[in-house]
């Protein structure tokens, strides 16, 4: 168990700093470098000489290393860069918009799940029932709808057409907070948002699950004499629970970019719509190197920790299985 | 001398060519419409993406063509699906938006496939440090929430065709590698990947020509997907004006501007939006078609 929690986190290590150098590449990659950006937007400094202060400010016209080992440094130090448009730190922002995106996050998954799991149950114990062709094909629907496209629907439909929920927002600003208004605010986002999830997830749950009813210990608890339910929902769920939370891991961290679109078609104010305005609007490249670095730390970080627990809890991993992807 | 000639003789990798090309593919497409539903969605994929292609025999209209007379006018013969702020006609800026699709779609997959492709089998085949590297480098871009890297590279470089092409397709190889370098490292052990080297054959000519063909369905059925994913990414970018930028249509960006003029007239979102939605849905049921039809032990239960 150690040895591989040690290896594992030694593996973590130049993935990290990987990750860090792709990054400050990329920032790198604007036309004339980071520095270009920033005089364009504040138009403050016009001639060449303002223009190599401002660089000398900061710090841009040192050699590519050395910029590189201060940003690293900084980010060591929980220093992510701060916003050109109002020097608002980058962990800041994602304070402020975070609680929004997990809020909306959250429901999504809580939703899907309750959607996802009796379907791909039902259809794996009924395979190649009427059933499951029309549950897998409602997946593949899941799966390819464009969700900014949906939520424009949902919003002519729901917002237009048949005005009964709020369209923009998190709640009513004009009037104090309450919960019928915030579940309000809720529906359409979270149901929209949690369409892919219920494609993908009914399709995984569904073929773990027929996997899991070949093993053997399935075999061992019908020759028992045990009723196919309690097989089913007793046996065979419980072990398709493992995989699933790996999964949930997994969509957590895909789950704060791909939120970001539907963010933005419902004027939501957590981090992706932030992100979209850094980059469209804005034009705030601190703010989107900083919050792309956080997250994918944090994704890192994430899948280290389901790994390590997975470990502790499923010994079978300690033996080098599950290990083919070294 | 004579070592080439026995390697010529045992066709290691071609097998005995009894059967023609023609032949083959029916084969094949008897085995792929066994599937109905991937059998009519290449169908209908072909037909969306001829009507792209051929757009100028299709419809008697030009994207760009505005008349002011005729704004916001409802779906009727003349325009089946409406015409926009301008009075242009929505069906032919659909199909020409269709041809950015398909180009921006191919190219970033042929970015994708062909780099992931051959980072994946030297890789899986040499093993060692070039693999070690390769495997941490893939982690990495691969920790990146995809979309967020996407859309901070877009809004860095500009938007424009070539960047969008550039992008998706420098950000989703990392995927073909690791599938390619998985299937390589279990073909390599086997007896003819052996034969071949015990051979003498350049790890060149083993990778190519004896190991890459093998490969072939999984990387087939990666791209099917990878092109849905590609879709989907050019249409969120253009959407938010950081891909394609008007006045070529695409169906990303005629959804910019349906956000604002749906409420007048619906049928500006309907096009477009429907069009991603059919072409992503055609391609995913493809994909899963081919993998059933192609590798038996890909198939999903």
């Amino acid at each position: 168990m150690l040895p591989y929690i040690a290896r594992r986190l030694v593996q973590a290590v130049p993935v990290i700093l990987l990750l860090t150098m792709i990054s400050f590449g990329i920032m790198h990659l604007a036309p004339g470098g980071p520095g270009a950006f920033y005089s364009q937007d504040l138009s403050s400094p016009r001639t060449p000489e303002e223009l190599a202060r401002m660089r000398h400010l900061y710090g841009l016209d040192r050699p590519m290393p050395v910029q590189y080992i201060s940003w690293l440094s900084n980010l060591a130090h929980g220093d992510f860069g701060s916003s050109y448009r109002n020097g608002e730190p980058v962990l800041a922002v994602l304070g402020r918009t975070g609680p929004a995106t997990f809020l909306l996050m959250g429901c999504s998954m809580l939703l899907a799940l309750a959607v996802s799991i009796p379907i791909g149950v039902l259809s794996a114990v009924r395979r190649y029932s009427v059933f499951d062709y029309l549950a897998t094909s409602l997946a593949f629907f899941g799966i390819s709808i464009p969700t900014f496209w949906i939520g424009l629907m949902a919003i002519l439909v729901f917002g237009v057409v048949w005005p009964i929920l709020p369209t923009t927002g998190i709640q009513n600003p004009t009037e104090p907070f309450s919960l019928t208004d915030r579940l309000r605010h809720l529906v359409m986002p979270v149901c929209i948002q949690a369409l892919p999830l219920i494609g993908s997830w009914t399709r995984f749950i569904r073929s773990t699950m027929l996997e899991i009813m070949e093993e053997d210990y399935v075999r061992t608890a019908r020759a028992k004499g045990l009723s196919e339910r309690a097989v089913t929902y007793i046996h065979a769920l419980r072990n398709a629970l493992g995989p699933m939370v790996t999964l949930l891991g997994i969509t957590v961290a895909y789950m704060v970019s791909s939120t970001a679109v539907v963010e933005y078609i419902f004027a939501w104010p957590g981090i992706g719509q932030k992100y979209i305005f850094a980059a469209i609007q804005d034009r705030d490249y601190p703010i989107l190197l900083g919050t792309l670095v956080l997250v994918s730390l944090l994704t890192i970080i994430g899948s280290l920790l389901a790994d390590i627990a997975y470990a502790i809890v499923d010994p079978r991993i300690k033996m080098g299985q599950g290990e083919n992807a070294r | 001398m004579s070592s080439v000639q026995v390697a010529r003789g045992l066709t290691l990798a071609d097998g005995p060519v009894t059967k023609t090309w023609m032949s083959r593919l029916r084969g094949f497409w008897r085995r792929f419409a066994r599937n109905r539903i991937a059998a009519f969605a290449a169908i209908l994929l072909t037909v969306i993406y001829l009507a792209a292609i051929f757009a100028p025999f299709v419809t008697p209209y030009t994207p760009e063509k505005q008349n002011l007379l005729e704004r916001f006018s409802a779906p009727s013969l003349r325009h089946p699906f409406g015409t926009d702020q301008f009075g242009r006609d929505s069906y032919t800026r659909a199909l020409y938006g269709g041809r950015v699709s398909l180009a921006v779609g191919v190219a970033s997959v042929a970015i994708s496939l062909i780099l992931g492709t051959l980072l994946g089998l030297e890789a899986g085949f040499t093993g060692g440090w070039p693999d070690i590297i390769l495997m941490r480098f893939t982690d990495a871009v691969m920790a990146f929430p995809t979309l967020f890297l996407i859309v901070a590279i877009s809004a860095l470089v500009g938007p424009s065709l070539f960047n969008v092409i550039a992008i998706i397709g420098l950000t989703t190889w990392p995927v073909v590698a690791r599938l390619v370098r998985g299937e390589v490292l279990s073909l390599k052990e086997r007896d003819f990947a052996l034969a071949a080297r015990v051979l003498g054959f350049s790890p060149r000519r083993v990778m190519l020509r004896h190991l890459l063909p093998n490969t072939s369905a999984p990387i087939i059925v990666a791209g099917t997907l990878q092109l849905a994913f590609a879709v989907l990414t050019e249409a969120t970018l253009s959407f938010l004006g950081l891909g394609v930028r008007p006045p070529t249509p695409s169906w990303g960006n005629m959804l910019t501007v349906a956000q604002k003029d749906m409420f007048v007239a619906p049928w500006v979102a309907v096009a477009p939006g429907g069009l991603i939605f059919l072409t992503v849905l055609c391609l995913n049921f493809i994909g899963d078609g081919l993998r059933d039809s192609l590798d038996p032990h890909l198939r999903e239960r």
